[in-house]
């Protein structure tokens, strides 16, 4: 079960013809592909599309309704290689992943695609991991689609544009016999907007009929001769044909303006940060009036030669507006410009940075360099910006208070014990290279764990210490998420550990779902689903391909545990891959499930007991230790205004879940007997009562005893 | 020319920034305008700072608006902050400008990793903030809304909501407000209830509720004679002791008895009127160690049980402690004489070690463990004549001697003296760390006597040995020590 629901929301797929939808983008491009007559959908989940995957998984019935067939796929790679069934048959496919993370990941299956040509359309919807917010290495898909020949759609980031790009990208891919990928960034995929609906439409060449009536055709498989003549089709046939269909139905859109003489050259996912830089500069409305003319490139690749000409004709220069590096699209219309040889300048990263997101203030920034720089007379506003008041004292004086707050482990979260367990074994052991992998647990390399040497990808962290396992001496250690685990690493990592025989330890964390991205379901999650086959066991499949020394840990907090189960790792004379599966399920999901089921339950009557920790105020010293092996959010800090007392005393405040770990790694690293767990019931029964009672009275008189030989002051 | 409202959201992971967002903008379109949010959500929402974004505006004759998808520094009308660091952050980050923005924040405190993993007081200065907003902002909300939300069983998005219709930034009348709530269909009562708070605390800001001083009336008799003599004698001290006295002596006759708060006043006496405050603070806390005594003591003491219960706003059916004790904790409790014997005896040590010590959990709901407390707590009376006693008795002597060896001649270093007590603190390996930092700082101190800022040095020192675990901030400074006083020697 994912995070987040969308149940209530699915409702507006089945939305008929005019009427208005209202929503996040991510549902809106869903919804297109149900008008668009798609067959098939697939994907491998990541921000900023995991809502898209969740969204389909909560439509299954709407799909079932009309006959889509939909996977939530194994990697970025199965979702891509799903694509072939466009490759052979008049089906139009769609599938999602995040780039570039996951366009690396499906780049082999996605070059077999693009050279056989689809005769289907086929659409890869890619959440453009980029700027702030972005969890991953900075690169741009546009590197892909040129490499591969896929096209790439780059809409204006309103609802009805992406909705109709969508529409248009599947015609497009049909009328050039080539893929395309519809970038949306992350800003896009969340932004809530509107648009008008058409109906439903279901597939007109079903699945069915490609299973009964299937095709082969050799000319399409990527074997010589074809692979040549493929690529020859590429040029010769597919790319002409797009450019055609581009122009004809005006995917990329002119707005004029009445400063003639100059003109922006723009990304349409650029267009609202490029007009709202514009209005700052008192040269367009919020009603989308430009002075200055626009050519909006909803496709950046290809790039229409005659559209560029025609746009730049007359004019003195020309603003480039591409985010990211290399500057793909300023060095084509270089060679487009000078090919046409038109008098026009060009300018693009020479004002706006190389590198970055490109933001409001940055866009402004770029714009009026480039104003600056071509000497056009028009009077602009000045600029609105902050900069005054961020050179004042008081304001400046924050940069040494306001403290970073990174994303971190959760209350209650099973991966923060396995972390404080590493920290106590390194107590003892020392150092060791430790490779991180990708994951909520990735987590660990903050502090105050700092665990954690390096990330080289998706199931790679056992991978990434290779050349580290041979010889004597340390071992290396790696962690490896469940996600992780079932994307590749069973074979990248563990497979290729064992057959090296290499004399590491990886600790994989298995907390059942696939939780960083949204507590997607995996193979190995513990519910059971009526579409998927879960509860399949990550240490089977490990000892499946061969590892001997297998430990599995179902209960991550008990720190004492996991700490031995390390050290045994680290020490054993075994030699060959020591792998430790540490299973508890994600606190998030788990609260989630439990929640209303217990809520419900005392509401009904019946005793509920639920565990809380707390903190003895007056046994608590101050020193902190306890968060230095924790960093729990619910693990907090008081100052007391006791006047004996300089420094703030450990809090568990009232968001604590019970989950134990503050009390159990005061016990396992030795810290202090200031913690306590109370268990707190609801309903009690006669037995609690009666028991209660009874303890009550003896320990009164108990205290009573002392109290009388003991004065205390009050 | 016509603009759209802009309002950014701050927030941490899980506050419910969220909900707040989608309120807004079910508002504003149940209103007929139009709206448009955006997000930076991602790993971002596990507990780290998140930012969201709305513009809304008017409808105007069937025109779509162009939205911008981020905030842009000196656009913004209306910044709402979940958390007070939150706050400063949205003004470092140039969202709040003099010339526009509203700054609606909550004031309580979510602390941050880098704040709750010193060693001593990481906590960041809210006044800072408070200063920064004063100057960055046009108008300023600011209350806690945290502790309101609690008071309506609702969380803080639903205050801040209310405070949103509390400012009138928006231009919708407050059974809009409430409609959408309403509408939205989830915890409805409880968010009424936390939106009615915040909308009130806009007029009225409910007043700051900071730690709590404990009131203590100085030296007044309380009525036992041994405590009351005690208590008069005090007040033969320089007055400017008298409040950190009556605590001290409060705090060590609680402690142990009577005659230990005679010995405490003794102590302070000794070193000397100047430092008396200071001596009266420290000295207490150093008599009153930590020992499994005084831990047993602090669990089976009758004002607990109702703590506990108040604090977990329940009934509380068991309390288990997490207990660990160790040879050396079990051997303290022995005579001198007798634990040391056995400390000699390292086999033997190590099979009383497995039998007596390691990880417990102790039930001190149940009789019978309450009772094993009990029993420990009320070895109090022979604890003078312990091992741990004796050693710790050789430490507070020897640094009272290094205080009183001062305290003529520069009352500014000993009072720093007496505060390397706050180096002191902690169970086992925690403990044995601050008794090395202490050593060091007190040896370095040694070493400085007789400079005029040696007591300015010794602070520092101290400081910096309270900023990490490890100590690397102490080694730091200490080799600036050096260095100078290495200088003066070669000099």
């Amino acid at each position: 079960m994912a995070e987040r629901s969308f149940a209530r929301e699915v409702q507006q797929l089945r939305l008929g013809a005019g009427a208005e939808f209202r929503g996040e983008g991510i549902l809106a491009i869903t919804k297109a592909l149900l008008e668009n007559g798609v067959g098939y959908v697939a994907g491998y989940q990541g921000a900023p599309i995991s809502h898209l995957m969740d969204v389909l998984a909560d439509a299954s019935d709407i799909l079932s309704e009309l006959g889509v067939h939909f996977e939530s796929s194994a990697n970025e790679a199965t979702a891509a290689a799903t694509l072939a069934t466009s490759m052979m048959y008049p089906i139009r496919g769609a599938v999602t992943f995040k780039s570039t993370a996951g366009t690396n990941v499906a780049s082999d299956a996605l070059s077999n695609l693009s050279s056989s040509g689809v005769v289907g359309g086929a659409m890869i919807v890619l959440g453009e991991d980029y700027g702030e917010g972005s969890s991953i290495m900075q690169e741009r898909s546009h590197a892909f689609a040129m490499k591969s020949q896929i096209w790439l759609l780059d809409p204006r980031p309103n609802l009805p544009s992406i909705v109709a790009m969508v529409e248009h990208g599947f015609a497009l891919s049909e009328a050039s016999s080539t893929p395309v990928m519809l970038e949306v960034r992350i800003r896009a995929c969340h932004v809530h907007g509107s648009f008008v609906t058409k109906d439903n439409r279901p597939p007109p060449f079903t699945l069915t009929q490609a299973r009964e009536m299937p095709v082969r055709d050799t000319s399409r498989i990527v074997l010589p001769p074809a692979s040549y003549a493929q690529e020859k089709d590429k040029i010769a046939r597919r790319w002409p044909a797009a450019v055609d269909y581009i122009q004809r139905h005006g995917l990329n859109e002119f707005f004029d303006g009445d400063v003639p003489e100059v003109g922006i050259i723009l990304q349409g996912g650029m267009y609202n940060g490029v007009m709202r830089a514009l209005m700052r500069m008192g040269l367009a409305d919020i009603w989308g009036n430009t002075r200055v003319p626009l050519y909006v490139l909803n496709v950046t690749y290809p790039l229409v030669d005659p559209e560029i000409v025609r746009f730049c004709t007359g004019k003195r220069a020309v603003l480039v507006v591409e985010e990211g590096q290399p500057d793909f699209i300023e060095q084509s219309l270089s060679k487009t410009l000078r090919e046409a040889e038109l008098p026009v300048r060009l300018l693009g990263k020479r004002v706006l940075p190389m590198a970055g997101e490109y933001t409001v203030a940055v866009l402004e920034e770029g714009v009026r360099g480039f104003f600056a720089t071509v000497g056009v007379a028009v009077e602009l506003t000045p600029r609105a910006n902050a900069a005054a008041i961020l050179d004042e004292e008081p304001v400046r004086a924050l940069a040494s208070v306001v403290p970073a707050r990174p994303p971190g482990f959760c209350t209650g979260c099973p991966e923060r014990p396995i972390f404080s367990a590493m920290k106590l074994v390194e107590k003892e052991l020392g150092r060791h290279h430790i490779a991180a992998d990708i994951g909520c647990h990735l987590f660990s390399i903050l502090p105050p764990f700092n665990v954690g040497a390096t990330t080289m990808g998706y199931g790679l962290g056992p991978a990434s210490a290779s050349a580290l396992n041979g010889g004597t001496g340390k071992r290396t250690i790696a962690f490896l998420g469940d996600g992780g685990f079932w994307h590749n690493g069973l074979n990248s990592s563990i497979g290729n550990a064992v057959y090296n025989k290499s004399d590491s330890v990886t600790v994989i964390v298995d907390n059942h779902y696939s939780a960083a991205t949204g507590g997607q379901d995996l193979l190995s999650s513990r519910a059971s689903t009526r579409r998927r086959s879960t509860n399949n066991s990550i240490a089977r499949a490990v000892k499946g391909v061969g590892a001997g020394w297998v430990r599995q840990i179902d209960r991550t907090y008990d720190v004492a545990r996991m700490r031995a189960t390390l050290r045994d790792a680290l020490t054993t004379a075994v030699r060959g891959p020591k792998v430790i599966v540490a299973s508890s399920e994600c606190m998030l999901n788990r609260q989630r499930r439990e929640k209303p089921l217990l809520a419900a339950a005392a509401k009904a009557g019946k005793r509920v007991v639920r565990p809380r920790f707390g903190v003895d105020q007056d046994v608590c010293t101050g020193d902190h230790a306890c968060m230095r092996l924790s960093g729990c959010p619910s693990l907090s800090l008081k100052h007391t205004g006791e006047k004996l007392r300089d420094d703030p005393v450990a809090v568990v405040d009232n968001s604590c879940v019970g989950c134990g770990h503050c009390g159990e790694v005061a016990n396992a690293a030795v810290l202090c007997p200031s913690f306590y767990r109370a268990d707190i019931v609801e309903n009690p029964g006669w037995v609690d009562r009666v028991l209660g009672r009874i303890r009550g009275a003896v320990i009164g008189a108990l205290q009573r005893r002392r109290a009388a030989r003991h004065w205390m002051p009050a | 020319m016509k603009r759209p409202i802009t309002i950014a959201v701050l927030a941490i992971g899980g506050q419910g920034g969220g909900v707040l967002v989608d309120w807004i903008v079910a508002l504003a379109e149940r209103e007929g305008w139009q709206a448009q949010s955006t997000s930076v959500p991602g790993v971002a929402q596990r507990t780290g700072a998140t930012i969201y974004y709305v513009e809304v505006i008017e409808t105007e004759g069937g025109r779509t608006p162009v939205f911008s998808a981020m905030a842009a520094p000196g656009d913004v009308d209306i910044v709402i902050a979940a958390e007070w660091m939150e706050a400063g952050r949205a003004i470092q980050r140039g969202l709040v400008t003099p010339d526009r923005t509203i700054l609606i924040a909550s004031t309580h405190r979510a602390f941050a990793v880098s704040e709750k993993e010193a060693p001593g007081d990481g906590v960041a200065d809210s006044g800072a903030v408070t200063d920064a907003a004063v100057a960055a902002s046009q108008r300023f909300v600011a209350f806690d809304m945290a502790a309101l939300a609690e008071r309506a069983g609702s969380v803080v998005s639903s205050v801040l909501f209310g405070a949103l219709c509390g400012t009138g930034a928006l231009p919708f009348p407050r059974a809009a407000f409430e409609a959408t709530i309403t509408e939205a269909g989830v915890g409805v009562q409880g968010s009424l209830r936390g939106f009615a708070l915040g909308l009130d605390g806009v007029a009225a800001p409910p007043p700051r509720v900071g730690p709590v001083a404990v009131v203590v009336d100085g030296l007044a008799p309380v009525g036992h004679p041994p405590y009351d003599a005690l208590l008069a004698r005090a007040a033969t001290f320089p007055a400017a002791a008298h409040d950190m006295l009556a605590e001290g002596l409060r705090h060590v006759v609680g402690y142990q008895d009577v005659a230990y708060g005679s010995a405490y006043l003794d102590a302070v006496e000794g070193v000397g009127p100047s430092v008396a405050e200071t001596a009266a603070k420290y000295i207490a806390r150093a008599m009153a160690y930590d020992d499994v005594i005084r831990v047993a003591a602090l669990k089976t003491q009758p004002a607990r049980s109702p703590r506990i219960q108040k604090e977990m706003a329940g009934q509380v059916l068991a309390v288990t402690e997490f207990m660990h004790p160790r040879m050396e904790e079990l051997l303290g409790l022995l005579s001198p004489g007798l634990g040391m014997a056995i400390e000699r005896r390292p086999r033997l040590v190590a099979l009383l070690d497995r039998v007596f010590c390691g990880p417990k959990r102790i039930r001190t709901d149940t009789i019978f463990g309450f009772l094993m407390l009990y029993v420990v707590a009320g070895l109090r009376g022979r604890r003078r004549k312990t091992l741990r006693h004796a050693r710790e008795f050789v430490r507070i002597e020897a640094w009272l001697n290094a205080v009183r060896m001062v305290a003529a001649e520069d009352p500014a270093l000993a009072a720093e003296l007496l505060a390397n007590q706050r180096l002191i603190k902690g169970y086992s390996e925690t403990h044995a760390r601050g008794l090395d930092k202490f050593a060091r700082v007190m040896a370095a101190a040694d070493r400085l006597r007789g400079r005029p800022d040696a007591a300015d040095w010794v602070r520092r020192l101290r400081d910096a040995a309270l900023k990490d675990e490890q100590g690397l901030a102490l080694d730091a400074a200490l080799r600036t020590v050096d260095t100078f006083l290495n200088e003066r020697t070669a000099a």
